[in-house]
């Protein structure tokens, strides 16, 4: 075996890859090579490192220097200086890990702010290992743990220390993983199955992608674990055909898998059969739903049946199924191998561990972060996150995706775990989190997630496929000025009707974005009908361009940018805006130099 | 039986442990209304108009797919329940094509009788109608869509694939867009429906219809250069009553000749002679094939639905299927022969309506094979429904009417003819025949009853002249694809085979009276018009096919004898293979 002085580590994730990380492997591996330097420096296409927003990542070691926003034309300058020549090449440092321009003291990765504070857990081998090699993931206890389950543990003893962790579907809903992994345990069936929801669909969303990417042996290892604990000899993952590097890395993970017999029969001579297999799905959001999701499996409609028969009891082709996400898998091999207490000590009372979450919106880190239970949101909005670009101020945080809600900014100490986020309209979801400054029209965003709910709806309910659609109406006509007090009541009853009656989880929740907001953005819904003006300046239809005559030096410099001539005036004296003609591009307000105009 | 004790309203009441909410319900009187439920075929908790509270779940559940358990407790009548109920249906109406006056399910739709009984006085929500200027498809010659009226209950997709297995219809699109119809937005017309009309059936408002005829049978009859003879198919009688309010199972058959003399036809005859007729040609066929080593199973082939469908789906079997043409196609053939003589017309001058329980018979009577000297052997079809309307247009008091025979040279039919309406008739009534003609003597136990019934497939051994034969009698395609994958795979081997493309056979055809869900779960129809066949069947002076003395007659003077070659050429047909995509 080589043993090498360095490793070159390229985030191979699709945010990365979006930013050209595979050229800028290639041109290492390149460089590497007519260097001569191919036996001491090993180059690794990793998962994610969290950072997306500052790729194509790089991180040599052993130094630990974090570069980004590499470039190919980047990697001559990296080869020569630091591999060849131990120079750090300062300018390409994430600026974080370089506190002051001018010293040498470099920060490691774990002090600066964005992964301070947090755990990875479910995300542990993601930017570390090459994911495309199964002896990378063993050499950090891969298959210790199913190993471990399948030699010395029996099926309930699985199914016991999962429950004793809490560990809690991260999907969304917080079902105690453990319990229903004895649910399906304790039907007799002659067949049952182990499916994994790997079907992400909020927007923005990409968890488990990462997962998936950067470290899809646990997942599989997981299944194993899950299979043994229950009973089942056949898995699925449903994974949606958009992710194709993960699907591709999946296929590779259950290829090695099965040539090192951890899948298949006879699993470690214990007598323990376990396959697996991989289903696509064609994106519609409602197949993250479990009973759709499985519908999809089977060759039909993606769409939802009622409850009861629970999964559990009648799944997959009306055999008892547990079927749980991506990440939820991830963190199953770790508490086996670190035992439940050790898992049960991080996090909240009710919520343990920790939650990944994909940070986007207005905030100065983009990227994917994962946090023990009960960090507030502050913590990772302001340190984690970096804070809100601009020097804007906060507004509100968005969770769950389209089935979640609005978190104000008077609620931004809330710890964040399931139990929080509920009794304050939202809910912990799968793990987005949108944060939203001042200039966010709260109207304009409840309309945003109920346009997409509209279009993934899939038509089987009343409630779903004709409510959604009535809601996504009368905000149009709030957002358009033509609303009236009385909708705003219309509104909220008609979502509260949907909220009860609609068939499965994405009708119950395609409320929440507008019963949030109109929980703490009432005077806003309120602006749009009764003043007929955006606070935030976001809904077209109601905003009025004007120049200010006082601060208009008439320079013309707007009327000459102004697409539709309509604003009109004479050179040095103020000028003034037509608003029949006005299209509210807004073209106008960024070109003037004086700030003269406003809306 | 297993039971558990559930709390209903704050009532105790102790029910089947297999029942849902909803059947529990209705077992303690309390009616939960429903849209998209469907009993023993859709049930699929789409609708959300049957929701209820149920305590300790999350959110309102639907009661026709909940299942009760031990010490539940259900509240069907909470305000949260009404006015959730209330706005679903407000929903459905905002997107609904409320041209009610002018629909052809008018005062007989489920989602009106709902906003009736639900009391929505106004509908809150405007906004897009999602098939606005959604086209109806009227290509087929059976069955008319117009996804303007739909709401989406499935029920047609659920008799479609499930009942009938013949899928050719099912959801499309999602969400707001969501509509029903074929792959590739093909016509029904285009693609392999086999016309039986159940999509219609199940309905529960005006999406879906039978492609009206009745204008050109209205100008037929105006028309005094043509001869308009009309006939009427056995399972007619026992259902057109139910379109005038009297109860299912009702008979009408004198009322029914009353009426259609009334309203201007030139003769009345009954399709039930040809029915005996049938069963001469068929039953010679059973006997020739049994003893002188035909192919068999022969297989009936009396349900146009059924012939479609294994044209596309069973080529294999296509030489199985009895050669004999359908009662009503043999009666038209031998109107415009025999009759067209006697009567001294030119056949081109007749024209023949059937009146049908039937929406594939439309499409059969298109058959180019079913012809004649360049004539169609029947010109039109019209459905038991549309005969309805048409006697409420000519302004005919049909309850009152008094009773009258069908007209003479074609007058009496035997009780083995009128059986043919219901699942197991046929066979039985070619039971009664071959049997004494291979024992060569009268019997007088000639009721099979074990094929009689509703159960799925009936099979039954049934000893003749020293011979066993072995039969099979299938009602609903799903059944009959059972039982053909069954002989197919040589697990199940018959002598004769008997299929109906409709569950219960033609007395719950796709073109009789609709029976909404309520109703349904109540009253078996295909039971209660069967007993009102058998009963038609028992009042007969006649019972057996071959002691018709019309049938002798016939023979003697015109036909010769069964299977003889102008029987065949009037009375026999070929059958095509047909591609399924």
């Amino acid at each position: 075996m080589n043993l090498y002085r360095s490793h070159v580590l390229v985030c191979g994730g699709t945010g990365c890859n979006s930013s050209g990380s595979a050229k800028v492997f290639e041109a290492f591996e390149a460089k590497i090579k007519e260097k001569n330097l191919d036996k001491e420096v090993m180059v690794v296409r990793t998962g994610c490192f969290g950072l997306c927003a500052l790729g194509p990542v790089v991180v040599v070691y052993p130094e630990g220097s974090f570069y980004s926003m590499v470039e190919p034309g980047d990697v001559e300058e990296i080869v020569e200086e630091h591999l060849l020549k131990g120079r750090i090449v300062k300018r390409l440092l994430y600026s974080e890990t370089l506190p002051a321009e001018q010293s040498d003291t470099i920060l490691s990765l774990n002090d600066v702010d964005f992964y301070k504070k947090q755990m990875r857990i479910a995300l542990r081998n993601c930017g570390v290992i090459n994911p495309e090699k199964i002896e990378e993931y063993i050499a950090f206890d891969g298959y210790k743990a199913l190993g471990k389950v399948l030699t010395q543990m029996k099926p309930e003893e699985v199914i016991e220390e999962i429950k004793k962790s809490g560990l809690r579907g991260r999907g969304g809903a917080g079902f105690p993983t453990g319990v229903k992994w004895g649910f399906a345990a304790n039907v007799s069936a002659d067949q049952k199955y182990v499916a994994c929801n790997a079907d992400e669909g909020d927007p923005g969303a990409f968890m488990d992608r990462s997962v998936l990417e950067g470290d899809p042996h646990a997942v599989v290892e997981a299944m194993a674990i899950a299979g043994y604990a229950i009973g089942a000899s056949q898995g699925y993952i449903y994974v949606r055909a958009e992710y194709p590097i993960a699907v591709e890395r999946l296929q590779i993970a259950i290829k090695q898998a099965k040539e090192y017999g951890l899948l298949g029969k006879d699993i470690f001579g214990s007598g323990f059969d376990f396959d697996l297999d991989i289903r696509l799905g064609a994106g519609a959001f409602v197949c993250g739903e479990e009973t759709a999701l499985m519908t999809s499996i089977e060759g039909k409609r993606g769409e939802p049946r009622c409850r009861p028969p629970f999964p559990a009891v009648k799944g997959l082709f009306g055999k008892p199924t547990v079927l749980n996400n991506v990440e939820t898998y991830a963190n199953i091999p770790i508490i086996i191998n670190k035992g439940a207490d050790w898992f049960a000590g991080i996090g909240t009372e009710k919520s343990h561990g920790t939650k990944v979450f994909a940070l986007g919106g207005k905030i100065n880190n983009t990227g994917l972060v994962e946090v023990p239970m009960g960090t507030t949101l502050r913590e990772i909005i302001e340190e984690i996150g970096g804070g809100i670009p601009n020097g804007k101020k906060f507004k509100a945080a968005q969770t769950g995706g389209p089935s979640g809600g609005c978190i104000p900014a008077s609620l931004i100490d809330t710890p964040i775990d399931y139990d929080s986020l509920i009794s304050i309209g939202s809910m912990m979801g799968s793990g987005g989190l949108i944060v939203m400054d001042e200039d966010t029209c709260m109207v304009d965003i409840a309309k945003f997630f109920l346009e997409f709910t509209v279009d993934e709806s899939c038509g089987k309910c009343v409630p779903c496929r004709i409510g959604t659609k009535r809601m996504h109406e009368i905000l149009e006509k709030i957002t358009s000025g033509n609303g009236m007090l009385q909708d705003i009541d219309k509104l909220e009853a008609l979502c509260n009707s949907v909220k009860s009656s609609a068939l499965c989880g994405l009708g119950q929740t395609a409320a929440n974005p507008i019963l949030s907001t109109l929980r703490y953005f009432r005077d806003e819904y309120i602006a749009h009908v009764v003043d007929k003006k955006c606070p935030a300046g976001v809904c077209k239809s109601l905003l009025v361009y004007k120049i200010d005559p006082d601060q208009c030096k008439g320079c013309s410099i707007c009327a000459k940018h102004c697409p539709t001539n309509a604003i009109s005036g004479k050179l040095k004296s103020p000028y003034v805006i037509d608003t029949e003609k006005c299209i509210k591009c807004g073209v106008c307000e960024a070109k003037c130099p004086f700030n003269a105009i406003s809306r | 039986m297993q039971t558990v004790n559930i709390k209903i309203n704050g009532k105790e009441l102790s029910v089947p442990a297999s029942y849902t909410v909803l059947e529990a319900a209705r077992l303690a009187n309390i009616d939960i209304p429903t849209l998209c439920y469907l009993k023993g075929v859709n049930q699929i908790g789409a609708c959300r108009m049957c929701v209820v509270e149920i305590k300790g779940a999350r959110s309102l559940q639907a009661a026709c797919v909940y299942p009760v358990s031990e010490g539940m407790e259900v509240s069907t009548n909470s305000a949260l329940v009404r006015e959730s109920r209330k706005t679903t249906l407000q929903l459905i109406l905002s997107n609904h094509d409320k041209k009610c006056l002018t629909c052809v399910r008018n005062r007989n739709c489920e989602l009106q009788t709902l906003s009736d009984e639900l009391g929505i006085g106004d509908i809150p929500f405007e906004g897009e109608v999602s098939d606005a200027r959604c086209e109806i498809d009227n290509m087929s010659p059976s069955i008319v869509r117009d996804n303007n009226k739909c709401v989406l209950c499935r029920r047609c997709i659920s008799v479609c694939k499930n009942v009938q297995t013949v899928s050719v219809i099912d959801a499309k699109e999602r969400g707001f867009k969501t509509n029903i119809g074929c792959a590739f937005d093909k016509s029904l017309g285009e693609v392999a429906c086999v016309n039986c009309g159940q999509c219609i059936a199940v309905c529960p408002v005006g999406a879906l219809y039978e492609k009206d005829t009745t204008e050109k049978v209205w100008q037929a009859i105006e028309d005094t250069a043509k001869h308009v003879v009309v006939q009427t198919a056995p399972a007619v009688r026992v259902a057109l009553g139910e379109e005038f309010g009297m109860p299912i199972g009702s008979r009408v058959t004198g009322k029914m000749v009353a009426a259609l003399r009334r309203m201007g036809f030139d003769r009345v005859f009954d399709t039930d002679t040809a029915a005996d007729l049938t069963i001469m040609e068929e039953g010679t066929e059973v006997i020739e094939r049994i003893t002188q080593g035909g192919k068999l199973p022969v297989i009936t082939s009396c349900s146009p639905g059924w012939v479609k469908f294994c044209e596309h789906n069973y080529p294999e079997f296509l030489d199985n299927l009895s050669t004999a043409k359908s009662p009503h196609e043999m009666f038209g053939a031998l109107i415009k022969s025999y009759y067209a003589d006697k009567a001294d017309i030119d056949p081109k001058n007749i024209v023949v309506v059937s009146v049908m329980p039937c929406t594939a018979k439309k499409f059969e009577a298109e058959r180019p094979e079913l012809s004649n000297g360049g004539n169609q052997d029947v010109d039109m079809v019209i459905t038991t429904r549309e005969l309805a309307r048409m006697i409420k247009q000519a302004g005919v008091d049909f309850v009152n009417l008094p009773d009258e025979a069908f007209d003479n040279p074609f007058g009496g039919a035997s009780g083995a003819g009128v059986i043919f309406g219901a699942t197991g008739g046929v066979m039985e009534a070619a039971l009664r025949t071959v049997a004494e003609v291979l024992s060569g003597k009268s019997l007088d136990d000639y009721e099979y009853k074990v094929v009689r019934g509703t159960d799925d497939i009936k099979r039954a051994e049934v000893d003749v002249a020293g011979r066993t034969i072995k039969a099979a009698v299938a009602h609903g395609l799903g059944n009959a694809r059972k039982l053909l994958d069954a002989v197919k795979a040589g697990k199940e081997s018959y002598d004769f085979i008997e299929i109906m493309a409709c569950p219960g056979g033609c007395v719950t055809g796709g073109g009789q009276p609709i029976v909404d869900a309520k109703k349904q779960m109540d009253i078996n129809v295909k039971a209660e018009r069967a007993k009102a066949i058998y009963a038609e069947d028992k009042s007969l002076p006649i019972r057996k096919s071959h002691e018709n003395p019309v049938i002798k007659k016939l023979y003697d003077e015109f036909l010769e004898k069964p299977g003889s070659h102008k029987a065949h050429r009037l009375l026999h047909t070929h059958y095509t293979e047909r591609e399924l995509y």
